[in-house]
């Protein structure tokens, strides 16, 4: 299982160290940086390493790699999502991940991480359940221990650890009862040269943010149910209650969590919101090139489009580029050779255009790729699958809850060959 | 509040400054300073020296204190053992707190102490703990077994806490239960051959419940060790399956892999004709494409299963090709992988998509992922027929972009596709030629070398394309060497009326100027082919060669299926079996798919596809591409079917060879074997017949024994155990070569052939130094004599006993494994002598501890120094005191070990007193 976790900068620098099992020398990590230093962009490092005596199993998260040691065969898909889950801790803890947040609460992390893990096995990694062991620093709490000599460290096992229903403290108490739904649907596409669909699908889930008294058990349902043939629930999700009546039965967490996340296949017809008309050429001699942009509304079910951007990574040899844009505001990054197009709301009634030249170093050859262009947008107040919560009810408690339901689409990794 | 001011203080007297806060009476002072200290031992600091100081404020009812100090001891309780001890006191008190999160947080923080002393005080606490009231405190002891066995295991099986162990899978809590299984799963991982997770219906009844309640990490522990469950029947099979399936649903994508684990192989024992077996196919597919949805280093992991996965089972995700189409800001790791797998799923319904999608990446900018991209398009081309011809004309539009390393790439697999399909796609052999003085990697050129070899009768200037990479010869690599001097013996035996001076001229740079024993073997044999028979030569050199097909990327049936028992760990992620790189595993396990019961059938039953049914009959498939002698193996093992009348040869070559044998050959005989010490003896001394005998006994003479002792052969696999394969040897140190003999028997009814040999890691790094030659198929009956060159530069793990070895063989037939011992003695190198001065010095170096005595008996002294000299153990002093004979000697060991030894001899008495000292701390077991 997990030996050591080491957390190192974006630079390579070792800044914090735990082992659950014997002491391992932080040496083993040359083994790491070796590799960052081979791969030059940090993103591709390998997450699995082999060395002599080690097996080393990373992720990159916040500009920072989370790197953890094993000396023995174990799941590494178990120590990736582990590692995602100490990161995600950190980030409620903290509200960030970070170097600097890590260096001022290395107590509490280090008493975090010895909570989380024990010989090399989770212990509890669900935040409620932390939460009630170690409290997250807060300055009024750091105030009243200090006046009152109290600790951050709950004195007494906490509840949720061995109930059926680890996921949920005992004794929760709000003035105002609420259960809010946010369906947020991400679009990953790849739309070739002519505007053609190559690969679509829609990555959804459902994230809650719950603040109930007492033990609620809630029961969430779909208009639609039969689009989703591929779920992944939340632990508190009533499996067989899926399987046989399509609907959500569970006794929620307390706080923000994510309840369920689906994914809406190629096969199904998948809409995409906007279509880009794009002309890219760099010509042979001269050294420059023209660019051609717009944008329109393609499947947008009447919604507006917001918050509309276009990235283009430019070939390398790319100096400079002079645009004009008849809509919003456009940037070019020297070192990462990125146009940055931000477009803003997309009006059906004018389209954006962005157009003008490129210039290259002079004397470099043709650049041989063609830039993708990136799109990021918007559209709020709709599940572009179609998605509909009907209803949610609660047994179990007496008080009635303010409901609500939020629908979001957002681009995910959608891209234009050009 | 934060933390970074304990940082700041980086003044000298730090240490003594926080000695003097953790002594102080003020509780908040009191851990504001075991605050810093841990502070600083987060970085790494060194803060051990306030030991004493930290462990004072143990007594404390102040949890979070308690917690800090706890971590502090963890951490330095190893390196100040004694001091240490001074915690157990509080450590046993705690155990019995009302409080049962102190309880378990005492018996949590014990277990972490790797101190022996403290461990023994542990088992009293540990054992209340295991039957703790409260399940938490339960949960904890267990994983604390598994910590303590880690740390001492004897005391452990002493204690009997396995057994405890053993009953806490029955526990009424699922938590304890899934970390019982944890625990004993671990511990079962340094006890191979231990039943300590002994498997039967109800146990199993009993996790599959607890599956259900328990965490996401133990619901891993569970299915991982579900996995290693046989099931009685297919029934059974399916209940499991049944229950195991709702994990697929799961939002922790490592349960989704391991559920699939479990159900890959119980599957196996599912009747195809079973309705259920068909919705389990279909309930598999969307969990794995959901897996390609998460970040990038879970899709990497996902994406090596998948790829294991597809090759067992290519009907679950054929449909899902375009999930694999690679996104231009994917990690180049997991683009990789992905192209991998859309060319394994490629097939005729889908192979416009896919040739669209990688000419799409053929322009990307990242080269690797560019070269990996143009091969995956020659791959298709393989794979599926109906591709060919629009795979190559892509390949052609990708040569005119002169790309320089897209060139080279593109030339690599046309290559390929000549292979597969002669004598249909020569008509682009022209616009390949216009690149020839581009290519500058050693791959492209061997290649196009090749292809104007093979088709030098349609190149008009072929003599002289292959001429001018004749001059930079000696530059050359030896893939390129060899690919010319095969191609030149081609085009002499197509044209020979012209080349006879360029053949000629590549015989003698091959055979006389060139340092690569591989070259010059071939040199001779084509010199020999070519001198003695002409005709027989063109039948050999130009035999038709099997064709090519795609399973050559294929991982081979019995290691996939191995690999399938492991998917979701480091082993599926390696694509190589846990023996092969796992340190600590030490009896090898080799996991097996269980066979289809119920129906009768066998898995390889004909509508389980290709997949299954290459298990079965094992193609006839070319072992690598860039195998160097591959074609040249190739066609002494396949000799061309038609025995008819022989092609009817020119006069003109006819000539051409006989002149040959007049001129080159004489020459060639006095400079290759007039000197010996060049002559590769261990390349030779293979066995051969046919009509190649006679010159590996001119080479096989060379350099023989020169009285090295070599036990007699002995039976390492026994023909019950190797499908009738039987084979027993010895090993022996021939001219500083260590060789390992034996006697290959087939004792089954078919012909065997396609001989592999492999190595498991050794304490010496022992490997084989070339393949295994076995030329000809062996017959039944038949026994072959095969010596194995070996070397030590192997991976190296200690063994037990010291000297022992594992090997795999392989053959048409399946893989063998079995394991030998070695004599020591062959391992001592030839420049054993130590000076007189040194082995004086060494020897009084050399502490008692390292020294060894033992007893010989009935040995006779004259014969004993002379005998040891020829094994390389070497006598440098001899004294007589008091009526004894001393000799004095030394042996060096391949790995740099020396070996010193005093040899008393009482005269007129046959008993040896040998003493023996070495140098490294390393313990040996080491006598002659």
């Amino acid at each position: 299982m997990i030996n050591s976790l080491f957390l190192i900068s974006h630079s390579g620098d070792i800044f914090l160290e735990k082992h659950w099992k014997s002491v391992i020398s932080r040496s083993v990590c040359d083994y790491f940086l070796e590799a960052k230093e081979k791969s030059g962009d940090p993103e591709n490092v390998a997450p699995v390493l082999q060395t002599p005596h080690h097996y080393l199993i990373s992720i990159y998260r916040g500009k920072l790699f989370f790197l953890s040691v094993t000396q023995t065969e174990v799941p590494p898909l178990f120590v990736i999502e582990f590692l995602h889950r100490v990161a995600d801790t950190f980030q409620d803890y903290f509200g960030d991940c970070s170097e600097v947040v890590i260096k001022e609460n290395t107590v509490t992390v280090y008493e975090l991480l010895e909570e989380m893990l024990d010989n090399g096995f989770p212990l509890a990694t669900e935040s409620n359940v932390l939460k009630e062991m170690i409290r997250p620093p807060t300055i009024l709490r750091s105030v009243v221990n200090t006046l009152t000599g109290g600790s951050n460290v709950g004195g007494t096992l906490p509840t949720g650890q061995l109930s059926n229903v680890p996921w949920r403290r005992a004794g929760v108490k709000y003035t105002n009862n609420e259960a809010y739904f946010d369906v947020i649907e991400e679009i990953d596409a790849i739309l070739d040269k002519s505007g053609t669909t190559v690969f679509a699908e829609i990555q959804g889930v459902v994230e809650a943010c719950v603040k109930l008294t007492g033990m609620p058990d809630l029961t969430l349902s779909f208009m639609n149910p039969r689009l989703l043939d591929d779920v992944s629930f939340h632990p508190c999700v009533r499996f067989k209650r899926w399987e046989s009546e399509r609907v959500l039965s569970f006794i929620p967490p307390d706080g923000n969590f994510r309840l369920m996340s689906y994914h809406v296949s190629s096969q199904n017809l998948v809409a995409i919101p906007v279509y880009v008309k794009q002309n890219i050429s760099f010509l042979e001699t001269g050294s420059c090139g023209r660019l051609d942009i717009t944008i329109g509304p393609k499947q947008t079910m009447g919604k507006t489009v917001e918050n509309l951007t276009v990235t283009i990574p430019m070939p390398k040899s790319v100096l400079s580029v002079n645009l004009t844009a008849t809509q919003g505001t456009y940037t070019f990054d020297l070192t990462t050779k990125a146009v940055l197009w931000d477009v803003g709301k997309l009006n059906p009634q004018k389209l954006p255009n962005l157009r003008g030249s490129i210039s290259i170093q002079t004397g470099a050859p043709k650049p041989e790729e063609n830039p993708s262009i990136n799109i990021d947008l918007k559209i709020q107040q709709l599940a572009i699958s179609g998605l509909k919560v009907s209803r949610l009810d609660m047994y179990g408690e007496k008080y009635k809850p303010f409901k609500g339901v939020k629908y979001v689409t957002k681009a995910g990794k959608f891209q234009v060959r050009t | 509040m934060t933390d970074s001011k304990y940082f700041t203080t980086t003044k000298k007297g730090e240490i003594f400054e926080l000695k003097a806060e953790l002594n102080s009476d003020k509780k908040e002072k009191k851990k504001e300073a075991v605050k810093k200290v841990i502070a600083s031992m987060t970085v790494g600091k060194d803060v051990s020296a306030l030991f004493p100081d930290v462990v004072n404020c143990m007594q404390t009812d102040n949890l979070e204190l308690k917690k800090l100090v706890y971590l502090y001891l963890m951490n330095y309780a190893k390196s100040q053992p004694d001091m240490a001890i001074m915690a157990v006191n509080t450590f046993v008190k705690d155990c019995e707190d009302p409080n049962p999160l102190i309880r378990a947080l005492a018996v949590r923080t014990m277990g972490c102490i790797r101190v022996d002393k403290i461990t023994e005080y542990l088992c009293e606490p540990l054992r209340k703990c295991l039957k703790d009231e409260d399940p938490y405190v339960r949960k904890t002891a267990a994983v604390c077994v598994a910590k303590l066995h880690d740390i001492n295991a004897q005391l452990v099986e002493d204690q009997g806490f396995l057994d405890t162990l053993k009953d806490l899978i029955s526990d009424s809590n699922p938590m304890v239960v899934a970390n019982a299984v944890a625990a004993l799963s671990e511990i079962a991982e340094s006890h191979p051959n231990s039943n300590l997770l002994d498997l039967n219906p109800q146990t199993i009844n009993k996790l599959l419940t607890a599956l259900n309640e328990c965490t996401e990490w133990g619901q891993i522990f569970i299915l991982d060790c579900l996995a290693n469950y046989t099931p009685r029947d297919d029934r059974e099979s399916q209940s499991i399956c049944e229950r195991v399936t709702p994990r697929l649903s799961h939002a922790n994508s490592a349960v989704v892999l391991s559920a699939v684990k479990v159900l890959m192989k119980f599957m196996e024992m599912l009747p195809k004709d079973l309705d259920y077996y068909g919705t389990l196919l279909k309930k598999l597919a969307p969990p794995l494409v959901t897996l390609l949805s998460a970040e990038p280093e879970l899709q990497y992991v996902a994406l090596r299963n998948i790829n294991l996965i597809v090759q067992r089972r290519p009907e679950i995700l054929k449909h899902e090709m375009k999930v694999f189409f690679v996104k231009y800001n994917d990690p180049i790791y997991v683009k990789l992988e992905k192209l991998d797998i859309m060319i394994r799923l490629a097939s005729q319904a889908n192979i416009a998509q896919v040739l669209a999608e990688l000419k799409e990446y053929a322009t990307e900018v990242d080269v690797d992922f560019v070269r990996k991209a143009v091969r995956a398009i020659g791959r298709c081309a393989i794979k599926v027929e109906q591709s060919a011809e629009r795979c190559v004309s892509t390949l052609l539009d990708l040569i005119q972009t002169k790309v320089n390393y897209v060139v080279q790439e593109a030339i690599v697999v046309i290559k390929d596709i000549f292979r597969k399909y002669p004598n249909k796609y020569e008509s682009v052999i022209a616009t390949l030629c216009e690149n020839l003085d581009s290519l500058d990697e050693p791959e492209a050129r061997a290649a196009m070398i090749w292809i104007v070899g093979e088709y030098a009768e349609r190149i008009d200037n072929a003599d002289e394309l292959l001429e001018s990479f004749l001059e930079g010869f000696h530059d050359e690599s030896t893939q390129v060497q060899l690919q010319l001097l095969t191609a030149i013996v081609k085009l002499f035996l197509k044209k020979p009326t012209e080349t006879q001076e360029l053949v000629q001229q590549v015989l003698s740079l091959a055979t006389q100027d060139s340092d690569n024993p591989d070259l010059r073997d071939r040199g001779y044999i084509y010199w020999r082919l070519l001198s003695t028979d002409p005709v027989a030569a063109k039948e050999v050199v130009l035999a038709e060669k099997p064709l090519i097909s795609e399973e050559t990327d294929l991982i081979e049936p019995t290691l996939l299926e191995e690999l399938i028992c492991h998917i979701g760990t480091l082993a599926s992620v390696y694509h190589k079996p846990p023996s092969a790189f796992v340190e600590g595993s030490r009896g090898v396990q080799h996991k097996r798919l269980p066979g289809s019961a119920g129906s009768g059938e066998t898995v390889e039953s004909p509508d389980t596809g290709s997949a299954a049914g290459v298990s079965d009959a094992p193609p006839a498939v070319i072992p690598s591409q860039g195998d160097l002698l591959g074609d040249l193996l190739n066609l002494d093992l396949t000799p061309p079917a038609t025995t008819g009348p022989p092609p009817p040869a020119t006069s003109g070559m006819q000539l051409g060879a006989m002149d040959l044998l007049g001129g080159g050959l004489d020459s060639l005989m006095g400079a290759g074997f007039g000197a010996p010490s060049a002559a590769p003896a261990a390349s030779f001394s293979a066995p051969v017949s046919g009509g190649l005998d006679d010159l590996f006994d001119l080479g096989g003479g060379v350099g023989m024994p020169m009285g090295a002792y070599s036990p007699p052969k002995t039976v390492w696999l026994p023909a019950t155990k190797g499908k009738g394969l039987e084979i027993s040897g010895t090993f022996a140190r021939r001219a500083g070569v260590i060789q390992m003999e034996m006697t290959l028997t087939n004792k089954a009814m078919s012909v065997m052939t396609d001989f592999a040999i492999q190595f498991n890691r050794n304490s010496f790094g022992l490997a084989p130094a070339g393949p295994l030659q076995v030329l000809t198929p062996l017959s039944p009956n038949q026994s072959i004599e095969v010596s194995l060159p070996l070397n030590t530069v192997g991976p190296v793990m200690k063994m037990d006993p010291l000297n022992n070895l594992q090997v795999a063989v392989k053959n048409n037939i399946d893989v063998f494994y079995f394991s030998c011992q070695y004599p020591i003695s062959m391992l001592f190198v030839e420049d054993g002598k130590m000076e007189r001065q040194v082995f004086l010095a060494t020897w009084k170096d050399i502490s008692n501890d390292n020294e060894a005595q033992f007893q010989i008996k009935d040995c006779h002294l004259n014969a004993a120094s002379n005998k040891l000299q020829g094994s390389n153990i070497f006598t440098i002093a001899k004294r007589t005191v008091d009526g004894q004979d001393m000799l004095y000697q030394s042996t060096k060991l391949s790995n740099g070990i020396w070996v010193l030894a005093e040899l008393r001899v009482q005269t007129g008495n046959p008993t040896f007193t040998v003493s023996l000292a070495q140098q490294t701390v390393r313990s040996n077991h080491c006598s002659d």
